[in-house]
């Protein structure tokens, strides 16, 4: 590939180090030393910070240094010669420490000789294989030295050094402190031998302490700091440029005052600013200074703030790019495309581009795209001849007659069209499948069309989520997304054994009442249903004959499934189990699959929910492979859809209704239950109430008023619950696991209970009560958040209010849930993005170090795990009895 | 004077076994890795002193998991 040749280097290493002031002339093209920016023209002045040695950014200019255009030109570093030394904030922690553990006099290192020379050789043991202990030797040896009051070399007393952040230093002599002076400062750090330096854990081959001092400061070229001109006709200058001019110009007078013989009062004051103007160049942010501001009262964006945070070099512009051959929209569903496919709106497949090289084979076809030109779909928007030239198709007048020039070798980009493989996200991309390969379907309208089925992985629905789509470009990609991202190798998760896509919602309800035991369909029905489903095959042995041929659900569900299936579970529908006679169960919750045909049971969330483990769909994806699962997803849960449509399946008001009757016994339970929480509070009141082991005397009142309360719920659920039963649609969808629960149910019936902040109930408020509607210490149910009302009768305003405390709870609780979890799952990837499973089966780094010898110490891949275990004994047990007709 | 605690003896330590040369050798052999691709351990490390290690030592480390039933692993001893 003409891409990578030549131009292939090794990165041997990287080192970081200290750019020496010598060093910092050598590399710089210009002094600068002149605040100014532009003359009377306009025209930069030599010696400013705009001088056109460090690089032009304007068009139309060659650079003074390297003579090439704005675009060739990479930009040249200048320096400003300081008047003063000042010291570089981002190195202070290092001065300080250096400055604590080498003598104030003679510079060596505060240790005794002996003791040096056994650290050295120490050091340099450690040296050749253990560098990471290298530098924590080298903090105790600090730490050591740092403790030292009197030099063992010259014996000068060594006093105890403040350091004030961010850059100041103090001296404590006999209980007076002194401020050192960065001159100082860079005097005893120039005074440590290297080999002293060694030892604490520096190199001074490349990071001498007293380049920490700057004595030159490096311009950095216009090239980062480019001005921008207003359309007035003004420019404007970059926040460093601003800094530049800040340091140039105290820096001028510092150096006036000086050669003038100042008073070392007013010298010390432009020193302290000119120290003040260096550090927020390079930290604008520093603890314990003001930021440097612009006219506006903006803070200066200088050099650091560049690199940090979310939208700095590293997290934005490094870590996360923008790219080309994607595309985003609004998401909605489409139940009649396949789960691998994904809608993708007209406008955005003639955007998106896939190269393809011109064959003999294709070339007619090409030539086809090639006459639509970038406008006309399908078409194509470039060609790219061998010799490596672009034609953009939207400039060329004559398609047809470039069409005939078409040869094989020729790249057309064309559109994108049905049957392309394309990356399909949703953010936040929390495990892999947030990522699935679809392909594409191209569609009318603006939207990208998902199969419902596929919602769970992406955590997607369709208030106005949006999602985004890549186009993978090489033969490699696409062939990686097919065989390893397509959806259908996603349904099974690798977080516990079990499908991540599987039936949802109406799914599930249409399952149950398609699989149940009275749904039948004459030869029109069961034919439609089955061609829905693209079923090509015969119909089988009609199970009813008289009156007429007559099909059950259960034999049409059989058609799908494999011919050898067998499976023995139970449904959602199924009461709990001892209480279930399973082949004879009365709501049909035995599952029984028997060589491919479903003899008893019904399907429902248990049979083919998504993320749940151990279910017919787990089974037929683990037995039968990913593709029969894809198939029966494309076809039977298809029609499970259909009968729905067929069927009518709705709720509403009158779906929660329970009799008069049933309202007066809830009215009597509560009543009764009213009564006892008022004897507990007599009780309470008059002392009698024994305290619970632990608790206080009121702390038992209020466990016995919840408990009692709790109780007085359930039993009106208990009641609206007989009036409430399978024939009605929202009891389907709550026992069968399609959406809600008895209790959603119950609260809309019967009453809703009592509210609560963290699990207590409501007590704050005003002073001894919760609202001015009660009395103070008034401790009734209906006083402290307990619900009377139910939602299809309505709250009243005291029971909305507390209604809403509690709903408010739960929002606030989701709101942190998910900050938290947020932050910890950005510090897991990032600590462990790296490790892979090599083919040992080790856990390792990128360096190779072993993590664990064996993946997840049992080496199981989970996504292929029977619920995190390797094998179900238990499984396969049943299911050879099963085989064998025994139980 | 306080009295002297062996780490090895609480619950949640796992039985550490300071391999000879000879074993390691042949272990490490078998897995076909080297000694310095072993996770670390400090020689200071309270288990490691427990059982004795110095730098330069494997330790086994045998412990209840809740994926594999038993696990063994290694740690190669650092100095410090
Ligand atoms: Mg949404
Ligand atoms: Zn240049
Ligand atoms: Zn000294
Ligand atoms: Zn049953």
């Amino acid at each position: 590939m003409e891409l990578y040749d030549e131009s292939t280097k090794v990165v041997a290493g990287l080192k970081f180090g200290l750019l020496s002031p010598e060093m910092i002339r050598k590399i710089s093209v210009a002094k600068i030393d002149t605040p100014e920016l532009y003359d009377e023209e306009g025209l930069p002045i030599p010696g400013g910070v705009m001088d056109r040695r460090l690089g032009t950014i304007e068009p139309g200019v060659r650079c003074a240094t390297c003579g090439n255009t704005p675009l060739n030109c990479p930009g040249h570093f200048g320096h400003i010669e300081l008047a003063r030394p000042v010291i570089h904030p981002e190195f202070a922690k290092y001065i300080h420490t250096l400055l604590r553990a080498t003598c104030r006099r003679c510079g060596r290192l505060l240790l005794q000789p002996d003791k040096i020379e056994k650290n050295r050789k120490r050091m340099e043991a450690l040296g050749k294989h253990w560098i990471m202990l290298k530098y924590r030797f080298a903090e105790a040896i600090q730490k050591e030295a740092a403790s030292i009051n009197s030099c063992p070399h010259c014996r000068a007393p060594q006093y105890k050094i403040k350091f004030e952040k961010p850059y100041i230093f103090y001296e404590e002599r006999d209980g007076i402190l002194v401020k050192l002076s960065s001159a100082e400062i860079r005097e005893r750090l120039e005074r440590i031998p290297d080999e002293d330096l060694e030892l604490l854990g520096f190199n001074p081959k490349d990071a001498r302490p007293e380049w920490m001092v700057l004595r030159v400061l490096p311009v950095v070229p216009p090239a980062v700091r480019p001005s921008i001109t207003l359309e007035s006709g003004d420019r404007s200058e970059d926040d460093l440029t601003h800094k530049l001019v800040d340091i140039l110009r105290v820096n001028q007078r510092l150096r006036e005052n000086i050669e003038a013989g100042a008073p070392p009062l007013i010298v010390d004051d432009l020193w302290g600013l000119l120290q003040y103007h260096v550090a927020t160049y390079f930290d604008n942010e520093l603890p314990g200074i003001p930021p440097a501001r612009h006219r506006s009262g903006r803070p200066l964006r200088t050099l650091a703030q560049r690199l940090k945070g979310k939208e700095g070099r590293f997290r934005g512009s490094l870590a996360g790019k923008r790219v080309d051959f994607s595309a985003r929209t609004v998401i909605s569903p489409d139940p009649n495309i396949g789960i691998n496919e994904v809608g993708v709106p007209i406008d955005i497949a003639k955007v998106l581009i896939v190269p393809e090289k011109v064959t003999p084979w294709n070339i007619e076809e090409m030539r086809e795209l090639v006459k639509n030109g970038p406008n006309r779909y399908p078409g194509a928007n470039y060609i790219v001849r061998p010799d490596g030239a672009r034609i953009d198709l939207r400039y060329v007048k004559d398609l047809e007659g470039l069409a005939q020039t078409l040869k094989p070798g020729y790249i057309v980009e064309r559109h994108l069209r049905d049957g392309d493989i394309v990356l399909f996200n949703r953010q936040p991309s929390l495990h892999r499948m947030s990522i699935m390969a679809h392909i594409v379907k191209v569609l009318p309208y603006k939207t990208f069309r998902l199969n419902l089925l596929v919602c769970t992985p992406y955590n997607a629905d369709f208030d106005g989520d949006e999602m985004n789509l890549h186009v993978p470009q090489s033969e490699e990609a696409r062939a990686e997304a097919r065989s390893l991202m397509l959806v259908q190798e996603q349904i099974l998760t690798p977080r516990y054994g079990g499908p991540i896509i599987g039936a949802i919602h109406d799914y599930i309800s249409g399952a149950y009442l398609f699989t149940r035991k009275d749904t039948i369909f004459d030869k029109n029905s069961a034919s439609q249903l089955l061609y829905i489903a693209g079923y090509e095959g015969d119909l089988p042995e009609p199970a009813i004959l008289k009156p007429g041929p007559y099909w059950t659900g259960k034999q049409l569900v059989s058609i799908f499934l494999p011919d050898d299936m067998d499976y023995v579970g139970r449904a959602s529908v199924a009461p709990a189990s001892g209480q279930c006679d399973e082949e004879f169960c009365e709501n049909d919750g035995y599952v029984l699959i028997r060589n491919g045909k479903l003899l008893t049971g019904v399907f429902d969330k248990q049979a083919l929910g998504a993320e749940k483990p151990e279910t017919v769909l787990h089974e037929i994806v683990k037995e039968y492979g990913t593709e029969k699962a894809r198939e029966i997803m494309d076809t039977m849960f298809r029609i499970f859809i259909a009968y729905l449509d067929m069927h009518g399946f709705t709720m509403g008001i009158d779906t929660i209704e329970i009799p008069e009757s049933a309202i007066k016994d809830i009215e009597d339970i509560l009543r009764k239950a009213e009564e006892d929480v008022q004897k507990l509070i007599d009780q309470y009141l008059s002392g009698e109430l024994t305290p619970m082991p632990g608790k206080t005397r009121r702390e038992t009142l209020e466990e016995l008023i919840m408990q009692r309360l709790a109780q007085a719920r359930t039993e009106a659920g208990e009641i609206a619950s007989k009036y409430l039963g399978m024939t009605n649609h929202a009891v389907i969808m709550a026992k069968t696991g399609a959406r809600g629960s008895m209790l959603n149910l119950t609260q809309m019936a019967a009453v809703l209970g009592q509210m609560s902040i963290r699990g207590k109930r409501i007590e704050r408020g005003y002073i001894d009560r919760t609202l001015p509607h009660f009395r103070q210490r008034d401790l009734s149910p209906r006083a402290r958040g307990f619900v009377y009302s139910n939602f299809s009768k309505g709250l009243r305003p005291t029971e909305f209010f507390f209604h809403a405390i509690s709903g408010r709870e739960g929002l606030v609780d989701t709101a942190v849930r998910t900050a938290q979890s947020g932050y910890m799952y950005r510090r897991l990837a990032n600590a462990l993005q790296d490790f892979y499973v090599a083919y040992d089966g080790s856990v390792r780094t990128s360096e190779g170090f072993i993590v664990q010898l064996r993946y997840g110490e049992d080496g199981v891949d989970p996504a292929r795990s029977d619920h995190g275990r390797a094998v179900n004994v238990d499984k396969i047990i049943k299911k050879v009895l099963a085989r064998r007709g025994e139980k | 004077m306080p009295k002297k605690i062996n780490v090895l003896n609480h619950v949640l330590v796992p039985q550490h076994i300071v391999l000879s040369r000879e074993d390691a050798i042949k272990i490490l052999k078998k897995m076909g890795i080297k000694k310095k691709e072993l996770p670390w351990i400090l020689a200071s490390d309270p288990a490691a002193r427990a059982v004795g290690a110095k730098p330069g030592d494997v330790i086994m480390i045998i412990r209840e998991s809740p994926t594999a039933g038993k696990s063994i692993t290694f740690r190669y001893v650092m100095p410090g």
